[in-house]
């Protein structure tokens, strides 16, 4: 029994630095309805900067407990700071823009943040050096528990306590709970909303920073802390109900309970384990425990998708003519180019199969790289256990990452808006732990080897003549769907699902059929890019590759058909060019996404055409 | 009169404790116009819902040509003949005026699951009549999303029209639009179900609409029919002026 006692509140300790964090995730979200990937990061700051303060507090008035919870705040309240101004200098401006892209710009922001990490505080992992206070343990039914973490156990209670006292008694507070049910009307209502976002941002931020400051005692500051907590706080906020902080507190609990019950119980799947819960939850309850349905949101003024036109010839033309270069490199180029071909081609694919979910099907997935990654897999699991050559491989690969799309995407299109984004993220978690975690069937963390294409295709040429055919063709295809009466249908679903619906149009099979298509041409891409690589590994299906494809669309353009294709070339070859050009590549990469986002809010394809149409004349939505 | 189009038998509608329809029944016949009109709340929009399968309802039947529409869902009741326009319009932004419609033909004619075909060419002259029905065709490339709101009500009509309907259900059709719009919209409706002898069966609040369009009025107060008949009757009945009573709805518009 004491075992179950110690877990038991080793889960409650963990919980509460979990519900610091989504909270202030989901307190943001509620009222700017922004999805801030940048707040694992303000975690990770938060640590980093309690690392800094406490130290130098110390240095000044010796290891007093005191001066150690003075570090945390500073550090909590200087994250805030760090929030208020990314929300000035950099969301205030795409209020306006797609859901998506303030995403994305704030996934520019963890780039950016990671490196200045780096850059300020090194490689290393930073202990805090601990007094005595700080190590000692109590005696809990004759086991030692850590005091630190009775005390953490208590934090949680504690700020939720305050939290309610902030939203019920005072202004700013009502303000935010009225702008989480309904924010056009307080904007109409005369609020300011720039105040009352910024407000938001330093209360959200803080409440991180306070999160990472917290854990440093047990944890020491790194540089993986971000990704790794965005993704749980992500889950603890969605199977709360986005929007609501006392689900935020009810899901951390019941998360880190699992998680530290499961670690003792199921070692054998830990990384799967939460992401099972959520996925469970979300079935039964589609908004989370404690959410509701989001009030409507009204299309802001100048915000009407624009109408889908096929694309001019002379588009077609330029096509062809990058299609020619490409298969002609071998004529001219070396080695490497060849292997940077293939990977492009790969992904324009990749980035196309994620575009006919997220233009067309409105439909936003998270974890698109789920089935890049079952496509590779499929293909390797073929050749290991059947002895499948390249050719069968080719074949398995979309079948396979299709079969799962179709399963999966039968819960995935209950659902809607960020909560599907969420369960398609689950999933693809389920399939990365698969992969980690299931040693047997993959081989873990160590992959599979020698995946290599069949002999005819093994020259270099030939693999890339072989690959432009295979994602080209398959491109143009989900580009011919588009544009058939399929994809109108997809589109009229995502444009008025009442008048869908009102035309006969079933949205939840157009959508599912949608979500199998997508899955298995990522399949395709997959399949392709393991024969390349002669291996596939997990990383193939984390979620930075999720975010790549995201990227990808998003940069090109979601709202056109070639967005996706632009899009895919200038990413990588903006991700080639700056490998190579820096060390600090993830911070110029986050600038450039940055920037992007600011300049092209349409995305780069998506700015070409509004040029092309005003200077044609044509009306434009 | 030959056997009516469609028939609704004692609706029931319950929202916790709000009877919203008590025991409604009516019948509308092919080429005949039927407004139903009320108050605000008067369970209209609720009647509606009923009947189009958005809502379910607590009790009673709706019947078109005699088949019972019990249970089923907005689409399959759209396959048996019922177009329906929306009090706020309802249209496919991100297509041409001429695609919106063609969107519909597509479904109709059972061509929605088609991967290779050319959707811009499907359908494109049957569209075209369409939209020539109800005066939109120099508009049949435009993007749905920057028309006036007079012209997406004609095309949600002639969007309405593509599945060869035998009911016509439209929800407050003049909603929002100007005056002149609202009787030219209405005249258009009325040629239109005089001649492929649709029945149409509208809620509206302009009584110049009410009065100079239907052939038959329902007046529909806390969930209850409280009169029926042609414009004279229901003009002289007394339990309808006592509901609208002091509002002045009855000899004009608002």
């Amino acid at each position: 029994m004491d075992f179950v006692l110690i877990q038991f509140l080793t889960g409650l300790s963990n919980a509460s630095a979990l519900f610091l964090i989504a909270s202030g995730l989901t307190v943001i979200f509620g009222v700017t309805r922004i999805v801030n990937f940048a707040h694992g990061s303000f975690y990770m700051l938060g640590a980093y900067l309690a690392w800094t303060f406490v130290r130098a507090f110390w240095d000044w008035g010796g290891r007093e407990p005191w001066l150690f919870a003075l570090g945390v705040i500073a550090a909590a309240v200087a994250v805030g700071l760090i929030g208020v101004a990314m929300e000035i200098a950099l969301l205030r401006r795409i209020y306006r823009a797609p859901e998506l892209f303030q995403l994305l710009a704030t996934f520019g922001v963890v780039l950016v943040i990671q490196d200045a990490t780096l850059a300020i505080w090194g490689p290393e992992d930073l202990p805090l050096p601990r007094p005595r206070w700080l190590r000692g343990f109590v005696d809990i039914a004759g086991s030692r528990f850590p005091q630190y973490d009775l005390v953490l156990v208590f934090i949680g209670p504690l700020v939720l306590a305050l939290l309610w006292l902030l939203f019920h008694r005072t202004r700013f507070g009502m303000l935010v709970r009225a702008a989480t049910q309904d924010r056009e009307m307080v904007a109409a209502l005369g609020v300011d909303q720039r105040k009352l976002f910024s407000g938001v941002f330093f209360l959200g931020s803080a409440l991180a920073g306070l999160g990472g400051a917290l854990v440093l005692p047990s944890q020491s500051a790194n540089l993986q802390m971000d990704l790794s907590v965005i993704a749980e706080a992500f889950v603890v906020v969605v199977v709360g109900g986005m929007g609501s902080v006392p689900g935020a507190f009810l899901s951390s609990l019941l998360i880190a309970e699992v998680q530290a019950f499961g670690i003792v119980l199921l070692p054998k799947i830990t990384l799967v384990l939460v992401f099972l819960v959520m996925a469970a939850v979300l079935m039964v309850r589609p908004y989370g425990l404690l959410g509701r349905p989001q009030a409507h949101a009204r299309p802001s003024a100048g915000m009407v998708e624009p109408v889908l036109r096929p694309a001019p010839d002379l588009l077609g033309w330029a096509g062809l003519a990058a299609l020619l270069v490409a298969a002609s490199a071998p004529l001219w180029a070396g080695a490497y180019a060849l292997t940077v071909l293939v990977e492009l081609a790969v992904f324009v694919l990749f980035a196309a199969s994620l575009h006919l979910m997220m233009g067309p099907g409105g439909v936003v997935s998270f974890g698109h790289a789920a089935y890049f990654g079952l496509g590779a897999y499929g293909a390797a699991l073929g050749l290991r256990y059947l002895a499948l050559p390249m050719e069968a491989g080719l074949v398995l690969a979309p079948l396979f990452a299709g079969l799962f799309g179709l399963v999966f995407g039968v819960f995935v299109v209950r659902l809607s808006g960020v909560y599907l984004a969420m369960l398609t993220l689950a999933f693809a978690q389920i399939v990365w732990a698969a992969t980690f975690q299931w040693v047997e069937l993959t081989g873990g963390d160590n992959g599979i080897l020698g995946v290599w294409p069949s002999a005819w295709a093994a020259d270099k040429a030939v693999y890339l003549w072989l690959s432009l055919a295979l994602c080209v063709g398959g491109t143009l295809l989900l580009r011919r769907f588009i544009f058939s009466p399929f994809g109108y249908a997809l589109r009229a679903a995502r444009d008025s699902e009442l008048r869908a619906e009102a035309i006969g149009l079933d949205i939840a099979r157009l959508r599912l059929a949608a979500f199998a298509i997508a899955a298995a041409a990522a399949g395709l891409a997959g399949g392709v890019y393991a024969y390349a690589k002669g291996s596939v590994f997990p990383t193939y299906i984390s979620i930075p590759k999720s975010v790549d494809a995201l990227l990808m669309v998003l940069l090109g353009g979601v709202q056109t058909a070639t967005g996706p294709i632009v899009g895919a070339i200038a990413y990588h070859g903006l991700f080639v060019g700056i490998l190579q050009a820096t060390a600090y590549w993830r911070a110029a990469l986050g600038l450039a996404i940055v920037l992007l986002v600011l300049a092209f809010p349409q995305g780069i394809a998506g700015f070409a055409r509004a040029r092309w149409e005003r200077a044609r004349g044509l009306e434009a939505a | 009169m030959s056997a009516p189009v469609l028939e609704a038998v004692s609706l029931e509608k319950r929202f916790g404790g709000v009877h919203a329809v008590a025991g409604v029944s009516f019948s509308v016949a092919a080429g005949e116009m039927l407004a139903l009109i009320g108050p605000n709340g008067a369970g209209k929009s609720t009647c509606f819902n009923l009947l189009n399968g958005q809502l379910r309802a607590d009790g009673g039947e709706v019947r078109l040509e005699g088949r019972a529409l019990a249970g089923m869902r907005p689409r399959a009741i759209w396959r048996l003949g019922v177009g329906r326009t929306f009090q706020i319009t309802a249209t496919f932004a991100s297509m041409t005026v001429r695609e919106n419609v063609q969107m519909a033909l597509i479904s109709h004619h059972g061509r929605t699951w088609s991967f290779l075909a050319r959707a811009a060419d499907q359908f494109r002259a049957e569209a075209e009549a369409l939209l020539a029905q109800v005066g939109m065709q120099e508009q049949a490339d435009r993007p749905c999303g920057v028309l006036a709101y007079g012209d997406l009500k004609r095309l949600e009509l002639a969007v309405a029209l593509a599945n060869d309907p035998k009911l016509l259900l439209m929800d407050e059709p003049t909603a929002g639009m100007a005056p002149a719009e609202r009787t030219a919209l209405m005249d258009l409706t009325r040629r239109i179900v005089r001649a492929r002898r649709l029945a149409c069966l509208f809620t509206e609040h302009d009584m110049d609409v009410v009065f100079g369009q239907a052939d038959r009025i329902i007046v529909m107060n806390r969930g209850r029919v409280i009169a029926e008949g042609s414009a004279e009757v229901i003009r002289a009945d007394a339990a309808v002026r006592e509901v609208y009573l002091g509002s002045g709805e009855v000899s004009g518009g608002h």
